[in-house]
């Protein structure tokens, strides 16, 4: 991992187009500028995190249609 | 095509329900073919891997439950996926049913569709209001009595 010293109000330069800066700087909180082209998604890592956790889950829920209901709504086909 | 299915074992698909993910699922990255198909139990559909037996999802359509959703996906988040209009796609939500503990359905990685070109993906709404763990059940209940 490349490791770079900056501080507030310097920047970085991610391949040509991405234009990361140190927008501010207070306590344990660092504030990031992010300038991209519309077509790079930018996401907090947890909200990552949590999309893989809730597939995995679902995944591992997903064996048996017992529980599955909907009032109103579920017609039961059976086989 | 015969297909194996987590849920049914050996299934008859037709061809437009294969769907294909560039992409994979988040976390199943390595599994892109899939099968659409109803649950015995509708309105539910069972997104089913041809790769992997045991990589098969619960999926509703948002709609169904709220049909209020927004979640800010634009058309550019759906380039991958050769959707030239919103209207394309199918826009659905993992549901994940516990053992025990309410049955819920994952608002922020919505899965869309596109029925035109059979490919999807899963998107990530950058809406805060939206989150993995949507109670189905509850958030029916309250829209039924506002």
């Amino acid at each position: 991992m490349l490791i770079l010293t900056r501080k507030k109000d310097e920047k970085v330069i991610i391949a040509d187009n991405i234009e990361l800066s140190i927008v501010d700087i207070k306590g344990e909180y660092v504030k990031l500028g992010i300038k991209a082209p519309s077509d790079v998604k930018v996401y907090r890592y947890e909200v990552f995190q949590e999309i893989l956790k809730a597939n995995q889950a679902a995944l591992a829920s997903s064996a048996s249609e017992l529980n599955l209901s909907l009032p109103g709504l579920t017609e039961d086909e059976g086989k | 095509m015969e297909i194996q299915t987590k849920a049914y074992g050996p299934l008859e698909i037709e061809d437009r329900q294969q769907i294909f993910f560039p992409n994979g699922i988040l976390g199943f990255e390595e599994h892109r073919r899939y099968a659409l198909f109803d649950a015995h139990k509708k309105p539910f559909f069972w997104l089913q891997s041809l790769d992997e037996t045991r990589v098969a999802f619960i999926l509703l359509k948002v709609s169904v439950f709220r049909d209020d959703y927004e979640p800010g996906i634009t058309l550019n988040d759906l380039k991958e996926i050769g959707a030239e209009s919103l209207d394309d796609c199918l826009v659905f939500a993992i549901v994940t049913v516990p053992d025990s503990g309410p049955m819920t359905a994952n608002l922020q990685g919505p899965v869309f569709i596109n029925r035109k070109t059979l490919q999807g993906k899963q998107c990530i709404s950058p809406r805060d209001e939206y989150r993995t763990r949507h109670d189905i059940l509850l958030e029916m209940a309250q829209r039924r009595t506002e």
